[in-house]
């Protein structure tokens, strides 16, 4: 372990790490942007040219708002929740592999924090971990309607990760491993696993809008039913913390989907152009394209939301535990029956 | 660096599990929990169990302790209203743990530190080779044990089913 390994990985989170609050600062705008296009409508355009400067403002007004704790609230806790749901989604982009090594005067520099063995399973943990943010300040704000939200948010994670852990269980046959940089390694150019999963990759994409509170799966942020959801009593920039996180999740989701089924940093073409320029360059274009990718993905997020009501309570479950589930293990077996044929 | 990383987790697991006996509140109980399972997490990863680390990760402090904390959520457990415990269980209380520590004290008297156990592989927590084990030798446990679980699985299922009512 030498000292350009830590350089080289502490610029790496860094950037990670920028890139993600930038991402999901410009999320924001972009919501409002595209729900005033799907409305017929302008959509913020007065901070800078085109409403650009929109993200800084909220930015600052969610600073200068009044912070209230609630006299009854549990304090500690009241002020762990949004720190931990932030915490949650900022480390989830660590095994990602966001393109090819780098050579860097003859240093070879992967593109990734760090490549454990057990990758998809890290992602599924944090995933997973994401809840207690909200359940631990819905419960703290001592609100009933904050509590009732908290536990929808519970039920809702716990019933669509076992739907989102089966539709992974099928593509790890396909895979053969563990390691997000093999499995984006084994889909270069146009071998994408959607092609081959194409059942498990729409499981995974409804559960992860259901992991991330996204609508129509947004039932802890109901607003016609419990005022605000687990954040009413929040204020400032705690509340500031929890929208952000919720964003940052539509990020890391987006990215997990380019990065399993859609093939990373892969594109058709890739072995031409790799030809063509210096290695350097070509790893960085597959990087690029590896964010329109997520960026194509961040915008279906949004456009669903602009496009599709939100679902009620029962019939949320009922697409979970009774449709989700029967269809995810129907996809492992003819996954399975697939690839026994093929080895027979 | 190994050793004095594990006396600090070790140190850190003992004063959260201590906690989670200590505290009143449920809640907070349940929270020292999931901290002491995420510092068993890093013991399986100090002993190179990568597989059996981040399954703990998923199942202890994602899933299992999101439905405590949910049932806790939904009881409102407060300590104002939690029974007095009578003297009688006290005593017996204290005799119970008393004979768990016995019991401790005897079976680490007969681990001797001499012979340590090893690993035949030290990579044997990763999972290629942990697949390779349960589904080789171990296969017919393994198997029986989720047949274990699936009996419990469709026992609760169930025990949520209402009881139809026989006519006459």
């Amino acid at each position: 372990m030498d000292q350009y390994f830590i350089i080289e990985k502490f610029v790496l989170i860094t950037i990670l790490f920028a890139i993600s609050l930038l991402i999901a600062m410009y999320s924001t705008y972009a919501e409002r942007k595209v729900a005033a296009f799907l409305q017929d409508r302008l959509g913020p355009n007065r901070a800078g040219i085109f409403g650009i400067l929109q993200p800084l403002a909220d930015g600052v007004k969610m600073f200068m708002k009044e912070e209230i704790i609630p006299a009854n609230a549990n304090k500690w806790l009241f002020m762990v929740g949004p720190g931990l749901a932030m915490l949650c989604a900022c480390i989830g982009t660590a095994v990602i592999p966001w393109g090819q090594d780098l050579n860097i005067g003859g240093r070879i520099v992967p593109l990734q924090v760090t490549d454990i063995n057990v990758g998809v399973l890290y992602i599924f943990g944090v995933v997973s971990l994401g809840v207690y943010g909200v359940m631990i300040g819905g419960w703290a704000s001592n609100n009933k309607y904050s509590l009732l939200s908290a536990i929808r948010a519970a039920s809702q994670n716990i019933s669509y990760e076992v739907a989102m852990g089966l539709s992974i269980i099928a593509l790890l046959l396909v895979t053969n491993t563990l390691s997000l940089r093999e499995i984006v390694a084994q889909q270069q150019g146009w071998h994408w696993n959607v092609l081959y999963q194409p059942l498990g990759f729409i499981i995974f994409m409804v559960c992860s809008f259901a992991e991330t509170n996204r609508a129509p799966f947004d039932l802890p942020e109901c607003e016609t039913e419990l005022i605000g959801g687990y954040h009413t009593e929040y204020s400032s920039m705690k509340l500031g913390f929890y929208l952000f996180a919720e964003y940052i999740n539509m990020f890391v989701s987006s990215t997990v989907m380019a990065t399993l089924y859609f093939g990373g940093y892969n594109y058709p073409g890739m072995v031409w152009v790799a030809g063509q320029v210096s290695p350097n360059a070509a790893a960085l274009i597959g990087t690029g394209i590896f964010f329109l990718k997520i960026f194509t993905f961040i915008f279906f997020f949004m456009w669903v939301r602009w496009t599709i009501p939100r679902f009620r309570y029962d019939q949320l479950m009922n697409l979970g535990w009774k449709g989700l589930i029967p269809l995810a293990i129907i996809n492992i077996i003819i996954t399975g029956i697939f690839i026994a044929v093929r080895n027979f | 660096m190994g050793t004095s990383v594990f006396y600090f987790v070790a140190t850190l697991s003992i004063i959260f599990s201590l906690m989670v006996i200590f505290s009143k509140n449920p809640i907070h109980s349940v929270l020292y929990l999931i901290l002491t399972f995420f510092t068993f997490t890093v013991h399986y990863v100090l002993l190179n169990a990568q597989f059996l680390a981040v399954v703990n990760f998923i199942v202890y402090m994602g899933a299992i302790m999101v439905l405590f904390l949910f049932v806790l959520m939904l009881l409102n457990l407060n300590k104002e209203n939690e029974p007095n415990k009578s003297a009688m269980l006290k005593i017996l209380g204290v005799i119970a743990g008393g004979c768990l520590a016995l019991t401790l004290v005897g079976s680490l008297k007969a681990v001797s530190i001499n012979s340590p156990l090893v690993l035949k592989s030290a990579n044997l927590g990763l999972v290629k080779n942990l697949g390779k084990e349960l589904f080789g030798p171990f296969m017919l446990p393994f198997e029986l044990s989720s047949i274990l679980l699936l009996a419990a699985m469709v026992g609760a299922v169930l025990l949520t089913k209402k009881e139809e009512k026989v006519n006459g």
